[in-house]
């Protein structure tokens, strides 16, 4: 039996860790499936119906899976964080509360047509539906994110006694709403889910070209999924790093204990050096996420020379230097390494498809096609790696400053039932992401897709049998 | 900046909050209307074997369900934004009773989706029986929820609970009746057979719950017997006779307005004996488990602005899809 607030955090890293692979790929489809709706209406050739209904197809499950799945977190908040409920519902409740009128309604209602209406609205119509759901999800994300960048950067509150309770006041609610840290949060994850759906869907692609003769019928559908996501991938990498780096700036200047931990910094000093990486030169180090006796390889007032834009000299607060309990930082430390590792890769990747797209001789590079390939899953692991610095990072904080984690947990909570409910998440998530990949995988097995009704039994068969 | 435009005191005085009291309920009772047919539609799919008339009934829901079931998500986000610690006290207190209920609506959610998904009769066996057991669980345990929450207990009680749950779920079925009246023309003679015995069950229900309450939840006696819930109650009784005299004759539109009628009864029978509490184990109040003015204001405002949209998407959507349902699914 695990102690209540354990099994309450792991249960929510876990729960929020599987539910937002499921957001990243619809909100990241959003865009796709406006473009694909846009030409299947406006051009003759039929590749883009093809990827329309494919990629619809994808979309409706993983917008289901995303649906349930984040059922699953508004109610941990008050199960499990009751106290935190309590003490910061007044301004953390409204985004939540807005969420579901402006943006989830607006998304599941036109998500109805969108799957299923293609014969009975017009063309107009249709791709009116389209926007509506990828307006409609991306809306979503601007409230959950207002929710959680105000836990990062509080504002626009006060705190009162109520019975004998702490809670948070709203006295500004443009302040609280568009904290400092709300704008940099929204556009490093949008860029961010819209570059892992591009990384996505060209390793599907190359993986599918690569099995497949060149004279088979799936071959034009995958090679324009290859083409549009390599564009794509060309405008997201870059920006992704670019913004990344003054992200990181904004951090050191609003969390600067965040910032301390993604450097591995115990001790304030000049000329901080960017570690590229540091191990412990102890046995015992390896045992704690907090060893203090590194070895680390870096460029001398990197880390100095990143945080001030441009002054190696420039000072930086070591983690001994704040009253608090540091969070644990090789967690930290590394998450954020090997999420910045992967954005240069992905620029990398997308400039190697970029030449080969301008030049000719794409569907050759075998080599491309494997990197290509494997870097599939790639973008989705950096958005949770960017998000385990986010929320480790912040941590001994629930709320920055005002709040600590441990204290946010339901009181009357018996480590029996939050060990129970731990277990079975565990479990059925596990069993979900599995169902999840098996029939998305047979989705895109049997693609392409029939184009027109009547066909439909005869393509799909076509499909099975080349599998 | 200053927050001026938002004032500190609450708009029209203290009934705001109030207002806000009702419309959690009124929230709740248009995602009971609403998502209550899709749940009697999936009780329904477990009643019948022939796969034609399966996959009819699966389809008459598919494209609506989702946006109904957003109307819990807004009733659960209405309920956290106004009243927080209402929202953690009920959350925490009955903590194994909320996961029972998100099994329920992630199999009722994932299994539409997933039954086709795939071939192989143990794969369709499995998520159809898990379109049933949702479509059964999740009215049930929502049900043992607001009997709880009603009632205001520490301890998790059953038999109030399942009492309120079962009824719950008679209301779903004949909601779901009257909805497949418009949707599935094939089931239209075996609709009053189902509809008038599910309605019987679901005034039964109503009748002991309230007896229960009389008796044994002492504090509530006197509201139980008040005019405004005697009244309620009368009412559903006419509305139900009018339901089933509709539902014989074929006249589906005015069976589903005495559901909708009965569902908002309901609700206003649970928000007159709730009232003034807001978490009767707590001993809260609405006036004090309310958050701020300005909140209250801001909330306020912007679900006045957006309602009418989301009015609008509705009709749009089922407007669109109007008729019977075609067990086509086109993507």
């Amino acid at each position: 039996m695990l102690d209540p607030v354990i099994a309450s955090r792991l249960q929510f890293a876990v729960t929020t860790i599987v539910h937002i692979v499921f957001p990243v790929i619809s909100m990241g489809l959003g865009p796709f499936l406006i473009y694909f709706t846009w030409k299947s209406i406006r051009s003759q050739s039929p590749v883009y119906e093809q990827l329309r209904r494919l990629w619809t197809r994808v979309f409706a499950i993983t917008f289901v899976v995303g649906t349930v799945t984040g059922l699953v977190l508004e109610f941990e908040f008050g199960t499990n964080f009751a106290a935190f409920s309590s003490f910061a519902g007044e301004l953390f409740a409204g985004p939540l509360a807005f969420e579901g009128l402006i943006a989830f309604m607006l998304e599941a209602s036109f998500l109805g047509i969108f799957v299923f209406g293609r014969d009975k609205v017009g063309d107009r119509g249709y791709f009116l539906s389209a926007v509506a759901v990828g307006l409609g999800s991306w809306l979503s994300a601007i409230w959950i994110l207002i929710a959680n960048s105000w836990m990062q950067t509080p504002r626009g509150y006060e705190i009162v006694q109520t019975g004998g309770q702490e809670v948070i006041r709203l006295v500004d609610p443009l302040a609280a709403y568009l904290n400092p840290r709300f704008i940099w949060m929204f556009v490093h994850m949008q860029t961010g889910v819209v570059e892992s759906v591009a990384l996505l869907l060209a390793g599907i692609a190359a993986y599918q070209l690569s099995k497949r003769s060149s004279d088979d019928s799936g071959v034009p559908l995958w090679r324009a999924t290859l083409k549009v996501s390599l564009v794509v991938l060309l405008i997201t990498a870059p920006l992704q790093v670019i913004q990344g780096d003054l992200y990181a700036r904004h951090i050191y200047h609003t969390q600067p204990e965040k910032f301390a931990a993604m450097e591995a910094i115990w001790e304030t000093g000049r000329y901080v050096p960017e570690y590229i990486v540091a191990v412990p030169t102890t046995i015992e180090g390896f045992h704690t996420p907090d060893a203090k006796q590194l070895f680390g390889l870096g460029i001398p007032g990197g880390a100095s020379w990143l945080a001030s834009g441009g002054d190696p000299r420039a000072v930086i607060r070591g983690l001994d230097s704040f009253p608090t309990p540091h969070p644990p930082v090789a967690i930290v430390f590394w998450a954020f390494r090997i999420m910045v590792a992967l954005g240069f890769w992905f620029v990398l990747l997308a400039f190697w498809g970029g030449v080969r797209l301008w030049r000719g001789g794409l569907y050759r590079d075998r080599l491309l096609l494997g990197a290509l390939q494997v870097s599939a899953p790639l973008g989705i692991l950096a958005v949770e790696l960017g998000w385990i610095v986010t929320e480790v990072g912040r941590q001994p904080w629930v709320v920055q400053g005002l709040m600590k984690t441990r204290s946010a947990v339901s009181p009357g909570l018996s480590s029996g039932e939050a060990t129970l409910t731990l277990a079975g998440f565990v479990v059925g998530y596990l069993a979900l992401l599995i169902v999840y990949i098996v029939v998305i995988r047979r989705i895109l097995n049997t693609a392409p897709p029939a184009v027109g009704p009547e066909t439909g039994g005869t393509d799909q068969m076509e499909g099975i049998d080349n599998e | 900046m200053s927050n001026g435009w938002l004032g500190t005191e609450p708009w029209f005085g203290l009934p705001l909050a109030d207002l806000w009291f009702i419309l959690v309920f009124v929230l709740f009772g248009t995602f009971l209307l609403l998502d209550g047919f899709d749940f009697g539609v999936g009780m329904l799919y477990g009643l019948r074997r022939d796969e034609a008339v399966r996959e009819q009934l699966l389809a008459a829901v598919s494209p609506f369900w989702d946006a109904n079931e957003v109307w819990l998500v807004v009733f659960g986000g209405a309920l956290f934004a106004g009243f927080p610690s209402v929202y953690a006290n009920l959350f925490s207190r009955h903590y194994l009773l909320m996961f029972g209920v998100l099994l329920a609506l992630i199999l009722r959610g994932l299994s539409p989706e997933l039954i086709e998904a795939r071939s192989g009769a143990r794969w369709t066996q499995f998520w159809q029986g898990a379109f049933v057991g949702g479509s059964i669980a999740s009215p049930l345990l929502l049900g043992v929820f607001a009997a709880n929450w009603l009632i205001g207990a520490h301890q998790l009680q059953w038999f109030p609970g399942l009492l309120v749950g079962l009824t719950l779920c008679l209301l779903c079925l004949v909601d779901g009746v009257a909805y497949l009246g418009f949707k599935a023309p094939s089931l239209r003679p075996s609709l009053p057979r189902y509809g008038t015995r599910a309605m019987v069950g679901y005034l039964g229900g109503v009748v002991l719950t309230l007896g229960y309450l009389y008796v044994v939840v002492t504090p509530l006696s006197s509201v139980v017997f008040s005019p405004i819930v005697l009244g309620l109650v009368v009412l559903s009784i006419v509305f139900a006779g009018v339901y089933v005299v509709a539902l014989a004759r074929e006249q589906y539109r005015i069976a589903f307005l005495t559901v909708a009628s009965l569902v908002y009864a309901f609700i206003g029978v649970v928000i007159t004996v709730m009232h003034p509490m807001v978490d009767r184990a707590d001993g809260l109040t609405v006036s004090e488990a309310i958050v701020s003015p300005l909140a209250l204001n801001l909330l306020t405002l912007v679900t006045v602005a957006i309602l009418p949209f989301i009015t609008g998407y509705f009709i749009v959507l089922y407007s669109i899809f109007r008729g019977p349902a075609s067990s086509a699914e086109n993507y």
